[in-house]
C-alpha cells in the first residue's frame, strides 16, 4: 500500500515569515559569535526579569493567579507584579481557566494583539489539556488556539507551582529557545497517511 | 505660609512613612520561594507515586481501579500474570504499563482511595510544569519508587 508523507505547517499569524515556509520554515539565524546575538543574549535576560502578564483569567484558577501576586508568594520579586490591563503592554498570557469554545476566538484575539516578543502559560488542567471537562464546550487544550511556553498542571496549580511555571518560562527566555517567542512557526509532525490503492 | 507646608506636605509624608516604619519590625509575611519552600499541609495532593513494599516488590497489580475512579480519565493501566521467574507483586498480576496524563490529572486522589492494595499515593512534590505536551505522560518507571537499599 502506498504511503504519502505529508508535512503541515502552520504560521502563527501575527509574526513574520523568514525563510521558506513551504520546507518547513526553516528560520536563518544570525552567527552565534556575532554581536548581535550577544546583545540579543543581553536582551532576552532583561525580558526574563521583566515579565508583565496580562490581567485576565478564565475561571477558579485565576484566584491562585491573583494569590501569587500577594504578599505572601510576591511575584514581584520576579519583576512580573505589573498585570496590565491592555494587551498592548503585556509580555505574557496566563491562560487561567477552562477556555470554552465560546472564548476561544477572543483569546486568540488578545493574542494577536499583544505586541511580539509574547509568551503563554497554560495554567491548570483545563487549560492545559481540558481536564475533567471532556466535552463539547471546552477546547481541549489551549494550545489549539495559542502557541503554548509552559504547561502548569494541577487543579488549580498552588502558587508556589505557579511561580515553578514562570521560573521554567523565565529559563526558557534566557538560556533555552529565545528565539521561540519571535520568531514562531508551529511544525507537526510529519505524518504518514495510508491512500487506499 | 511654613504652617501650611508643614500641614500639607510634611504631615501626610510622615504618617506615610510612619506607617512603614511600623511595618519594618514585624515578621515577614513573604516566603523567598526558590531558596526556600512552604510547608505544605497535611492533606496536600500533588505527584502521585506508585509506592513498593519493603521487600522491594510492587504494591500495584494491575487492577484498574484507580482507573475506573478517576474523574478525568488520565489513567491507563495493562496487567499481566506474573511468573515465578519474573516476578514483579507478590499477587498473580501486575501492570506491565502504567501511565498517567500529568496535563489532565486534577489531584483528586481517588485513585488513592480507590486502591485496595496502597500502591498509588499523592505525594506533596509540585514542581511539575514543563515545556512540551509530551512531558507530561509519566510512565510507570517515572511513577515508581526507587528499591530502598535495606539496612
Amino acid at each position: 500500500m502506498p504511503k504519502r508523507v505529508e508535512t503541515l505547517v502552520l504560521h502563527d499569524s501575527s509574526t513574520p515569515v523568514f525563510g521558506d515556509i513551504e520546507k518547513g520554515g526553516s528560520v536563518v539565524l544570525a552567527n552565534k559569535e556575532s554581536l548581535l546575538e550577544r546583545l540579543e543574549g543581553a536582551a532576552s535576560a532583561g525580558r526574563a526579569h521583566a515579565l508583565w502578564p496580562l490581567t485576565f483569567g478564565l475561571a477558579c484558577c485565576a484566584i491562585e493567579m491573583m494569590s501569587t501576586v500577594a504578599a505572601r508568594f510576591d511575584l514581584s520579586r520576579f519583576g512580573s507584579e505589573a498585570f496590565r490591563a491592555t494587551p498592548r503592554q503585556a509580555d505574557v498570557m496566563i491562560i487561567a481557566g477552562r477556555v470554552s469554545k465560546k472564548m476561544a476566538p477572543v483569546l486568540r484575539q488578545i493574542y494577536d494583539q499583544m505586541p511580539e516578543p509574547k509568551w503563554v502559560i497554560s495554567m491548570g488542567a483545563c487549560a492545559s489539556s481540558g481536564g475533567v471537562y471532556n466535552n463539547y464546550a471546552i477546547v481541549q487544550g489551549a494550545d489549539q488556539v495559542v502557541p503554548v511556553d509552559v504547561y502548569v498542571p494541577g487543579c488549580p496549580p498552588s502558587p508556589d507551582a505557579l511561580m515553578y511555571g514562570i521560573l521554567k518560562l523565565q529559563s526558557k527566555i534566557k538560556h533555552g529557545d529565545a528565539k521561540r517567542g519571535q520568531l514562531k512557526l508551529i511544525e507537526l509532525k510529519a505524518r504518514e497517511l495510508e491512500e487506499a490503492k | 505660609m511654613s504652617f501650611e507646608v508643614m500641614k500639607d506636605v510634611a504631615k501626610p509624608i510622615l504618617t506615610g512613612f510612619g506607617i512603614t516604619a511600623k511595618r519594618l519590625g514585624r515578621k515577614k509575611v513573604t516566603i523567598q520561594y526558590p531558596l526556600e519552600r512552604r510547608e505544605q499541609y497535611t492533606r496536600t495532593r500533588w505527584r502521585h507515586v506508585l509506592t513498593r513494599y519493603d521487600s522491594g516488590l510492587e504494591r500495584c497489580i494491575g487492577c484498574s481501579l484507580c482507573a475506573g475512579a478517576c474523574p478525568a480519565r488520565c489513567i491507563y493501566v495493562e496487567a499481566d500474570e506474573n511468573t515465578d521467574e519474573q516476578r514483579f507483586s507478590p499477587g498473580e498480576r501486575y501492570a506491565t504499563r502504567y501511565e498517567i496524563n500529568m496535563l489532565r490529572c486534577i489531584f483528586c486522589g481517588y485513585c488513592q482511595d480507590a486502591c485496595p492494595t496502597g500502591a498509588i499515593v499523592l505525594r506533596k512534590d509540585f514542581e511539575l510544569a514543563n515545556y512540551e505536551r509530551e512531558d507530561f505522560l509519566y510512565t510507570k518507571e517515572m511513577l515508581l519508587e526507587p528499591i530502598r537499599e535495606m539496612a
